[in-house]
């Protein structure tokens, strides 16, 4: 066999070990992160602060693009809708889309990218310039310090900006759908409110977007924590988590739907 | 000055992957001295410095401090241990998000159950020691390469430390700064009676501080004495690095095969 071959089947191998002790390696950290929450806990004006800058800091990407998503899908619905006499269902057909699914996903697409990669490149950056070492010797635990206030701010900041960028969706449908195309706004409104149901639409959706607060913060924190100690290793890694949580979210979030709207 | 041994080290080995790093290392270091490590860059120093702050494990023998050997501690006992050691890194390391003053404070708070008045009053005579008192409310940003060094120094010395670690303090400050932070360094280690070890490469300056010198090169001890001793010593190795020339013990090349070879004039051997 070529070398070239042999070559290739070994990187091939290579990589394929190298993910999976770096999953392992993630594994353990997240793990020691949710051990090592207590200092969160009792201190909890340290998640304040930085739900602050995870959480609030988030709050006007989250709010224009819930209101344009929700404007574009209340003209796409009323184009569609209206060849088949029913544009008084496009309330419906806002909210649903947003509250099932464009909220979560996208409010969380939005999130790894605004403070996901704040978080990666913040604690990669302390890293780098031996802030975290300092803490370690100065007997303060840096997990405990510094990663878990952060987690716990992403995982409780996600699902209330989705919520709020739902809001803002269901907003901006309105305006388009009633105020600027003149659909009736009591059949808009009733519409929504009979089939958008709170147990398996809302909660539902609720849940998808804690659980990618989860992974999204917990992708962040890793990757900062992980990575290289250099200007290209902070800036790899930040370039990581941005891609690798955005995977994550698509991949979460069709196992998700297929256990909890499956047969509906 | 007495001569009470705080750091004890004895036959210290580490090694990185297969490379070794340091080779059967002793020193001992007594309450109250500023000791100096100097050595070539990347002889073993940091590294010297990260087993005495228990950061990593030596391959063989062991590093004591005040009657303890380092790896052997608990982590608990090893953070309790670590209160009473300083450290101060080559850039300072300051928390970019906190201002100067809560730098200062940051240990009393976390270790303290001090009062906010108490800790104010510690924190402003701290910054008054290193003459920084009125840059309290600046932000680590807004100082310069000296001023961010004085404010670690104020923060390592927080608790008041009986021992602290200087990484390369003297690197990249000016000849103002860098005899701020020379004076500074002996001033507090008389003051607060504690011990001082710093790795460095600035020859001048810190053999006008310090009480003794070790020389590492290739992770062992090549020389130590008195700084008196150091700058009459006729040892090849210390001559050339006291008086930085540029070659003799420590050649200018890095290890490779023969010149004519890598500019392919000679002929391999069929």
């Amino acid at each position: 066999m070529p070398k070239r071959i042999i070559a290739g089947i070994q990187r091939v191998g290579h990589s394929t070990i190298e993910g999976i002790r770096r999953l392992g390696h993630a594994t353990r950290f997240f793990l020691l992160v949710l051990l090592k929450s207590g200092t969160s806990l009792r201190r909890f004006n340290l998640v304040i602060r930085e739900l602050f800058y995870v959480g609030v800091l988030s709050l006007i990407i989250i709010v224009v693009s819930g209101l344009f998503v929700g404007m574009v899908l209340g003209l796409q619905g009323y184009e569609t809708l209206q060849k088949y006499g029913s544009e008084s269902a496009v309330g419906t057909l806002v909210a649903l889309s947003l509250v099932r699914e464009l909220g979560p996903v996208v409010a969380a697409l939005l999130f790894a990218s605004r403070a996901g990669s704040a978080i990666t490149a913040e604690i990669g950056l302390m890293k780098a310039t031996e802030q975290l070492s300092a803490m370690g010797m100065m007997a303060v635990d840096p997990v405990a310090r510094v990663v878990a206030p952060r987690f716990w701010a992403g995982v409780i900041s996600m699902p209330l900006l989705a919520a709020i960028f739902s809001v803002m969706g269901v907003f901006g449908g309105y305006l388009v759908a009633v105020v600027f195309i003149g659909v009736d706004a009591g059949s808009f409104w009733s519409q929504m409110q009979s089939n958008v149901d709170f147990r398996i639409d809302i909660l539902n959706g609720f849940i998808k977007s804690c659980f990618f607060g989860v992974a999204v913060t917990a992708i962040a924190v890793f990757e900062g924590y992980d990575s290289p100690p250099t200007a290209e290793g902070v800036s790899g890694a930040t370039t990581r988590t941005v891609v690798t949580s955005s995977l994550v979210i698509l991949g979460l979030d069709f196992i998700l739907t297929a256990f909890m709207f499956r047969g509906l | 000055m007495s001569s009470e041994t705080l750091v004890e080290i004895s036959d210290l080995n580490f090694s990185y992957n297969t490379r070794r790093i340091l080779n059967g290392v002793n020193m001992s270091m007594n309450r109250g001295q500023v000791i100096a490590i100097m050595g070539g860059s990347g002889s073993g120093k940091t590294t010297l410095l990260k087993l005495i702050g228990g950061e990593i494990t030596p391959s063989s023998g062991y590093v004591k401090v005040s009657g303890q050997v380092i790896h052997e501690l608990s982590r608990d006992a090893l953070f309790a241990m670590r209160r009473k050691m300083g450290m101060l890194f080559q850039f300072g390391a300051l928390f970019t998000d906190l201002s100067v003053f809560d730098n200062v404070a940051f240990q009393m708070r976390e270790h303290t159950n001090l009062p906010e008045s108490m800790i104010r009053d510690l924190v402003l005579m701290k910054l008054h020691a290193v003459g920084l008192r009125g840059a309290h409310h600046l932000m680590p940003a807004e100082l310069s390469g000296g001023m961010a060094r004085r404010v670690a120094l104020a923060r390592s010395i927080a608790l008041d430390p009986m021992l602290i670690m200087f990484d390369e303090p003297f690197t990249g400050l000016d000849p103002i700064s860098l005899s701020v932070i020379g004076s500074l360094i002996r001033r507090l280690t008389d003051a607060l009676e504690m011990t001082s070890v710093i790795v460095t490469h600035d020859v001048q300056e810190s053999l006008s501080i310090v009480d003794y010198v070790y020389f590492i090169a290739d992770g062992v001890i090549a020389a130590h004495g008195t700084p008196d001793d150091v700058r009459a010593s006729k040892a090849p190795f210390v001559h050339q690095f006291v008086h930085g020339e540029t070659d003799g013990p420590v050649p200018f090349h890095y290890p490779a095969q023969t010149y004519l070879k890598d500019l392919q004039l000679e002929k391999t051997v069929a």
